[in-house]
């Protein structure tokens, strides 16, 4: 792994320039250090980073540009009868990437030498049969063209490689030297190395606007992919799921909608009332020490992973409502065909709700004024008229905010529903019944596919933009709720 | 003036003494006392969700544990094993796990002979039903790493059939197995007697903790330890990246951040980026580090760095917390006797907040430890996790999946007898989530200093 060794290697060299540094300023002070400007480590540091930056900068740039510039380059070599669009392009270079990669490894293995792979003519010999030989298996008989593009990517990118260590080896070193001449007692150096440690520390802070940027650049220009292949009314308005590979996939979103919905729906149902009063209970009534008790173990209900609910969903809770509301069950109506339905997802997404809905209404009733208590307390209400006509009025926008932020935790949960609602993408009304949501068909248009070039992997993609906008749009609302209703007490 | 109201208007005559409850009163109370219930109620089925939840999970997964074994003794014949008979593992490894499987059969006919359990199938080689599809390959692996033990007859311990498994563990019945014909019913009287011989027994089962995972087919061999170790991995690039990213923004954002335009969108980003939806992150992952940057699919290296960008908000979150909790006058104090403002953050300001800032760190990978969605999307699922990672480098590069991957992976298979390994799953995972958080409370009880 050459790369790794670079890394090694201009880390070192940034480490003895650091010895060095640190050296040569004490030196120039006559070891006393009371004469030099900074602390002697500070030079060490200075020269460091002198040495790191450049090396690392030429690395992380050459590493981004070099596959653009060899991509552009090899696809020349393609005819163009060999692609109709972008989509095929992309995968007959990922076949050109794959055969160069088997030319690696067969000069590794040494089943051919450097030469022979760079001039070996598919005309010739059966270069998927040599290349199975060593284990690299090829899905089809490789065209010349192919092979010569994969050629061309292999010497570009060893040359590519050998170029780079050159500069970024340089580069350290140059800036070693430079940076090792100019160290002398009166340099401040301190000066330049916290100028250098706070733009790393803006750095690290832009990463939050990268991740951001990343998630909102890669859902978009996918999902402009995809209406580019599927129009967009009828991806908004159609009524019907129903994606086959084979193509002739009808891919409404309205269904999907509504199984979120309506699970969400219930989930709350289930979450808001119990969370509601468990809430007003611990901070209007119970004691303490009922209190120390009970609101941990509350709060573990919202440190299990989903992956549990969703188990619990698909084992536990599922068969148990079928026992109930099935045909031949304790109730006897007959309701429900099988365990994952609506009603499974919903109920158990609503345990996993109810703590995020209790401890943030505690947090909310414990801010309103105490003062507000006492004066309706001492005109006589008694506490239940004081938490319904006093504090529930003046905490409303927050515990609206709290179940807008829940609301948007149940519409992007994924693992409860996918184990626990069902697959098929329903318009029903009926709450026994499998239904399907959004985060459920992004995982399983996703699943295990590296290839988006049909329409039916690229919806994934504006499910999740959709989703991303709603969940977003949400938790705006919700803390912008939240956020006014502070301003009134503090 | 008071007087004077008083003597005017006679003051009203109560018809009924304050210790006496009206009806009015009564319904209030009567009320308070609803209401008070409904909050004792809520709290119940709160904890009684929390409870149900925990039975469900140790009820249904601590079989996954324990496992059925058969031990008999086993005649390495020569004559099928090595036929050169010149104990050379080359020309040995030759003979596949198909040449291994009548020596296992007639070894047990042999041992149920011994034990005198009559055998009421036609062809006696039926019993091996009860036995693993895994013990060929067991025995071979046995006799291959030591050839000299060809001809000697040595005792193994050999993993019972699935179906057997679950008779002991009362999952499987007599009934079920009407239509099921990878058992009969008379393999399970032959069971009972094996157990009363000592021949079958259930016992702890470490393979399950360690071990890979295997195919659908056989769940009596499939573990979790594969998929443990790809979760280590990845929590060592999370906390490699997320704890020194994290407190580089929490610093910048606590201490030297401007109020300006650019801060601003800092922070709403990372507020927001708190509630986007773990699935979101997958799709970032998938887009970005896997058709963009070509980075391998499946690998743990990219399952830590999208679970990096998902756990940074919250070390950044709980790192301002406790940076903020330090008191200025330990900042005033550092700049007072000389110290640059980055000499009195980094020596005086990060030292202090440490406790804090290493708790919020392991809850946000304890967190991270359980999340699966995103790890959908990579690719972590839909294969067999079955081999351990040889050396750092593949460790970080090969296809592994993750324990919670692992778990929803057996929830999707088939067989009912994975349900059982998915909720032991569960247990261990559980084991680590509490462990994290128990070493995170117990930091901040020790080390966190109130000002």
């Amino acid at each position: 792994m050459p790369i790794l060794w670079l890394f090694v290697l201009v880390l070192a060299l940034g480490l003895i320039g650091f010895v060095l540094g640190r050296m040569r300023a004490l030196k120039d002070a006559h070891g006393d250090i009371r004469q030099l400007h900074s602390l002697p480590n500070y030079y060490g540091a200075n020269v460091l980073f002198a040495t790191l930056i450049p090396g690392f900068a030429v690395m992380v740039i050459w590493l981004i540009a070099q596959p653009m510039v060899i991509q552009s380059q090899v696809t020349s070599l393609i005819p163009e009868r060999a692609y109709t669009d972008a989509g095929s392009l992309n995968l007959v270079m990922s076949d050109v990437r794959r055969v160069a990669e088997g030319l690696d490894v067969a000069v590794a293995e040494g089943a051919m030498t450097h030469e022979q792979a760079r001039d070996i003519r598919s005309e010739f010999t059966d270069v998927r049969a040599r290349l199975g030989a060593v284990g690299v298996a090829l899905g089809s008989n490789v065209e010349p063209y192919v092979l010569q593009a994969a050629q061309k990517y292999r010497t570009l990118s060893n040359g590519g490689l050998w170029l780079m260590t050159v500069l970024a080896l340089g580069a350290a070193v140059l800036g070693f030297v430079l940076s090792y001449l100019r160290t002398n007692k009166e340099q401040r150096s301190r000066n330049s190395v916290e100028r250098v440690i706070l733009v790393l520390l803006i750095g690290a802070a832009s990463i939050a606007i990268l991740t951001t940027l990343g998630i909102v650049l890669s859902l978009f220009s996918n999902t402009i992919e995809f209406f580019k292949l599927y129009p967009a009314k009828d991806f908004f308005f159609g009524t019907t799921w129903s994606p086959s590979f084979g193509g002739g996939s009808e891919l409404g979103i309205i269904p999907l909608f509504w199984g979120t919905f309506y699970i969400s729906f219930i989930a709350l149902a289930v979450a808001v009332p119990i969370g509601l009063f468990a809430a007003v209970y611990l901070s209007e009534y119970a004691g303490p020490k009922v209190r120390a008790i009970a609101k941990p173990l509350l709060e573990v209900l919202a440190g299990i992973p989903t992956i549990v609910y969703g188990l619990f969903a698909l084992l536990t809770v599922g068969p148990l409502l079928v026992d109930l509301f099935g045909d031949g069950g304790a109730l006897g109506v007959g309701w429900m065909k099988g365990g994952t339905a609506v009603m499974t997802a919903g109920l158990v997404m609503g345990v996993m709700l109810i703590p995020f809905v209790s401890s943030l209404s505690d947090d909310i009733i414990n801010a309103v004024p105490q003062a507000m208590r006492d004066g309706s307390l001492g005109l006589g209400a008694t506490k239940s008229e004081t938490v319904k006509q006093v504090i529930l009025p003046a905490a409303l926008p927050g515990i609206v905010g709290a179940i807008l932020l829940a609301a948007s935790r149940a519409i992007g949960e994924t693992m409860i529903v996918v184990l626990g609602a069902g697959a098929a993408a329903r318009l029903s009304v009926n709450p026994f019944e499998a239904m399907t949501t959004v985060t459920a068909k992004i995982v399983s248009q996703l699943t295990g596919d590296a290839d988006f070039s049909s329409p039916e992997a690229l919806v994934a993609f504006a499910l999740g933009m959709t989703l991303f906008v709603i969940t977003l749009a949400l938790n705006i609302f919700a803390l912008y709720i939240v956020r006014k209703y502070r301003e009134q007490y503090d | 003036m008071s007087d004077m109201t008083a003597n005017t208007q006679p003051t009203p005559k109560s018809t009924s003494s304050l210790y006496d409850e009206t009806k009015r009163t009564k319904r209030r109370n009567q009320s308070e006392v609803r209401f008070k219930a409904y909050g004792v109620a809520a709290i119940a089925i709160g904890l009684f969700f929390l409870i149900a939840l925990l039975v469900a999970i140790f009820s249904n997964g601590t079989p996954a544990f324990k496992q059925t074994f058969i031990t008999i003794p086993v005649e390495l014949t020569e004559s099928a094993l090595d036929k050169t008979g010149n104990r050379n593992v080359d020309e040995m490894s030759k003979v596949s796990t198909f040449g291994y499987k009548p020596v296992v059969t007639n070894a047990l006919i042999t041992a149920l002979k011994d034990a005198g359990i009559a055998i009421p199938f036609k062809k006696e080689k039926d019993v091996e039903k009860l036995l693993s599809s895994s013990v060929a390959a067991q025995v071979r692996d046995t006799v291959l790493a030591d050839p000299s033990r060809v001809g000697t007859s040595v005792e193994f311990r050999l993993l019972a059939s699935s179906r057997v498994d679950g008779y002991f563990k009362g999952r499987v019945t007599r009934e079920d197995l009407i239509r099921d014909k990878n058992l009969d019913a008379e393999h399970l009287d032959i069971a009972d007697a094996m157990a009363k011989a000592g021949l079958m027994a259930t016992t702890f089962n470490a393979d399950f903790i360690f071990g890979s995972d295997a195919s659908e087919s056989r769940p009596e061999q499939a573990g979790i330890g594969v998929s443990m170790m790809g979760s280590l991995f990845m929590m060592i690039v999370v906390l490699f990246l997320s704890l020194p990213i994290g407190v580089a923004t929490s610093i910048y954002l606590e201490e030297f951040a401007p109020q300006n335009r650019f801060t601003d969108l800092i922070e709403v980003n990372i507020s927001n980026l708190a509630a986007v939806p773990s699935i979101v992150f997958g799709i970032l992952g998938l887009a970005v580090f896997i058709q963009f940057v070509h980075l391998p699919q499946s690998a743990p290296l990219v399952g830590g760095l999208v679970l990096t960008l998902m756990t940074l908000p919250t070390i950044i979150i709980s790192t301002r917390a406790s940076l903020k909790a330090v008191p200025p006058s330990i900042r005033d104090a550092a700049l007072g006797v000389g110290a640059s403002k980055m000499q009195s953050v980094f020596h005086h300001v990060l030292p202090l907040a440490m406790p804090g800032i290493l708790t919020g760190t392991i809850i946000g990978l304890a967190q991270a430890l359980g999340e699966t969605a995103p790890l959908l999307l990579i690719g972590m699922v839909g294969f067999i996790a079955s081999n351990m990672p040889d050396g750092i480098a593949s460790g970080f590069l090969d296809p592994n999946s993750a324990m919670p991957a692992q778990i929803y992976e057996w929830a999707k298979r088939a067989d009912p007898a994975y349900y059982e390994r998915a909720w032991g799953g569960i247990i261990i995972l559980l084991l680590f989530l509490m462990t994290m958080n128990i070493i995170a409370v117990i930091l901040r009880r020790r080390f966190e200093r109130r000002w």
